[in-house]
């Protein structure tokens, strides 16, 4: 299978500064840092949309930052269409991006507020195409049309904008440029139920049409069921199973997987399930436990998952990092 | 017996330089004692402006123009300043949304539950405290010691609501308001809290209003459902009504927009927006949005009727014959 992206053992740890960690750095012990993302390896096809889900602070943010080198990564390899852009200077990394893009989760704060609708749209088509002004102008139109927005917008403010067609905004900002790879990092989080499944609706029409690339942010497992071929699932900086969509859902394997499914509130009151219950809460990323990540969590701990556990296929493309799996 | 609380056509305006902003619109509806009563519905539908008319915390340009809240037989609206301070402390509380908001930045977490404690029950400091660590472990948290000491931004949000839902409950109140208390925490997290209010709600023999956008919660928790679409209830039932035989073509519309884990259905939005609340026109709020809609439905506003045992809808297009089973 060829790929349009590909990440492989990315890492990004943030060291800590302050007294604590000198102290720590004194005491011949390892220089403390937030080991947000530690070691994951992905793929995407072109056109296809993984799914990357897991609770706050497990790193999945940082993940797509360190994708579009936001930020970066303190180790590993990204490839773009057979491009290293982890080795890329600046300028042919800039000239990248109209390839690259981004939505953001919260729309409200990701829009300029001095910017009018037609400006803030524009400016990836300023920055990154030779259109002409008169070119430019046509484009924002036709990408506004594209996202359900009508001409009458162009020249309002944000603020002057609903939720919803603010997220529009923020969309149409992002494949303003034809981008072949979007990351949607929690699009539709901020929005009402009713907005959410129209914006859902819009991104996958939307992907099909434009033959565009996603990957998709969540927490939220009933959206990315909706959106995603395939779903990796992290937890404290690591990928604990990978599947396809449809095999993820009907047969999840890791426990941490099994507990997130189970925690979700399904709109059946007469639904009978069987509930899998993490204990306590997420630990801190300073301070990640040895072996398996989830096993001061995990109810069916056994002494073997304090040795180390990576990804193996247990089914075809079905990755599992669980001793008991 | 009475019901706990009876809200009768209760209406709470807002004033705005643009007009009135219609917020509520005479909304009739009872809690049981004992009950989970889910209150649906988008933002702007007027769920959280109806709990906060209940314990009267309507601050101006906001104003109840109309309507009746008897609570346990006595009509609050009734009430002087002073006595509705004491309902507040010790016979309804509310629980926030933002937990890490509501609560005091500046006061460890256990002084503000021990302030409840020495105003409300009249305890001395030393006893306050001890009640403090005692509810905070009946909360679920762990090491109630270390952590009463701890100020707001030191807590998870998962933390920082079981605190807020201690202070709710450090008095018994016997109705608990919660606005949304699991949004924006994570699943797992979510759902621990959730369970943690079904427990104390069956302990303490409570009824709840549950305050809430979220479908599938309504389903795993409540008794019964109140929807809400633009400041008027549409449908009120037991659960199981509701999910089997949604009647309201709203209730029916919100039941398909959502995507689902536990089985494979498509996904239609609700067509149409939330129409504005700012002196709208007379009549049923989702006829501009209502695949039914017929001319009555822009004259007359819908009343509540009965349509089986213990489910009332609002919908001059519904009659009993007419409401099929959802699909399942």
């Amino acid at each position: 299978m060829s790929s349009l992206l590909e990440a492989r053992d990315l890492v990004k740890h943030f060291p800590l500064k302050g007294i604590r960690a000198w102290l720590s750095a004194m005491g011949g012990g390892a220089r403390p840092a937030v080991r947000a993302v530690d070691g994951i390896s992905l793929r995407l096809a072109p056109g296809e949309t993984l799914g990357l889900v897991g609770e706050s602070g497990c790193g999945k943010s940082t993940v797509a930052r360190c994708l579009l080198r936001l930020i970066e990564p303190s180790a590993g390899r990204i490839l773009f269409d057979r491009t290293d852009l982890s080795a890329l200077p600046d300028e042919p990394l800039r000239r990248l991006r109209r390839d690259l893009q981004m939505v953001f989760q919260d729309p409200n704060a990701s829009l300029n507020p001095r910017l009018t609708v037609r400006r803030t749209v524009d400016e990836p088509l300023r920055l990154h195409t030779t259109l002409t002004t008169a070119e430019r102008q046509d484009a924002v139109r036709e990408v506004l049309d594209r996202v359900g927005l009508g001409p009458e917008l162009l020249h309002r403010y944000p603020h002057e904008l609903s939720g919803g067609q603010r997220q529009r905004v923020n969309i149409a900002r992002a494949i303003a440029t034809r981008p072949r790879f979007v990351i949607l990092d929690e699009p539709t989080s901020a929005l009402d139920v009713s907005l959410r499944a129209k914006i859902i609706l819009l991104l996958d029409d939307l992907r099909t049409r434009l033959g565009m690339t996603y990957l998709f942010i969540s927490h939220d497992l009933a959206t990315v069921k909706y959106l995603a071929h395939r779903v990796a699932v992290m937890y404290l900086g690591t990928i604990v199973e990978e599947a396809p969509t449809r095999e993820l859902f009907s047969k999840p394997l890791h426990p941490y997987t099994r507990a997130l499914l189970s925690a979700i509130p399904i709109p059946d009151p007469d639904a009978k399930r069987e509930r899998l219950i993490l204990a306590g809460e997420v630990p801190s990323p300073i301070d990640i436990p040895t072996g398996c990540r989830l096993r001061t969590r995990c109810p069916l701990a056994q002494p073997v998952c304090a040795e180390p556990v990576g990804l193996r296929e247990v089914t075809p493309n079905h990755f599992v990092a669980c001793h008991l799996v | 017996m009475t019901p706990l609380l009876e809200i009768r056509d209760l209406a709470v305006h807002f004033a705005a330089d643009e007009g009135r902003v219609e917020a509520v619109d005479g909304i009739s509806l009872t809690v049981r004692r004992g009950e989970i009563l889910g209150l649906v519905g988008e933002s702007g539908s007027g769920k959280s402006v109806t709990a906060l008319a209940v314990l009267r915390l309507i601050r101006p340009p906001g104003r109840i123009v109309r309507g009746s809240i008897r609570f346990d037989g006595r009509e609050l609206l009734d009430l002087s300043e002073e006595a509705m301070r004491h309902v507040r402390g010790s016979q309804i509380a509310m629980i926030f949304q933002s937990p890490r908001t509501a609560l005091n930045p500046v006061l460890p977490v256990g002084r503000q539950i021990a302030r409840l404690f020495e105003l409300h029950r009249g305890c001395s400091g030393h006893e306050a405290w001890q009640r403090t660590l005692e509810i905070l472990r009946l909360v679920g948290i762990p090491e109630p010691e270390r952590r009463a000491s701890q100020y707001a931004h030191q807590l998870s949000g998962g933390m920082c609501q079981r605190v807020m839902i201690a202070m709710a409950v450090a008095t018994e109140p016997r109705l608990l308001l919660a606005d949304e208390p699991t949004t924006g925490l994570d699943v797992s997290i979510a759902a621990q809290i959730l369970d943690l209010l079904r427990e104390l709600g069956r302990r303490t023999g409570a009824s709840m209003v549950l305050i809430t956008h979220d479908l599938g919660v309504v389903a795993g928790v409540c008794d019964r459902v109140a929807v809400m679409h633009a400041g008027q209830l549409v449908e009120c039932s037991d659960v199981h009504g509701l999910f089997k035989h949604p009647a309201h073509p709203y209730t029916r519309a919100l039941v398909r927009s959502i995507p689902r884990v536990d089985r494979e259905v498509t996904m239609e939005p609700i067509p149409g927006a939330v129409p504005s609340v700012l002196e709208p026109p007379p009549g049923c709020r989702y006829a501009d949005r209502c695949p039914w809609v017929i001319d009555r439905c822009r004259e007359v506003k819908p009343e509540l009727l009965p349509l089986e045992h213990d489910h009332e809808v609002a919908c001059h297009a519904v009659e009993p014959s007419n409401v099929v089973p959802a699909r399942s």
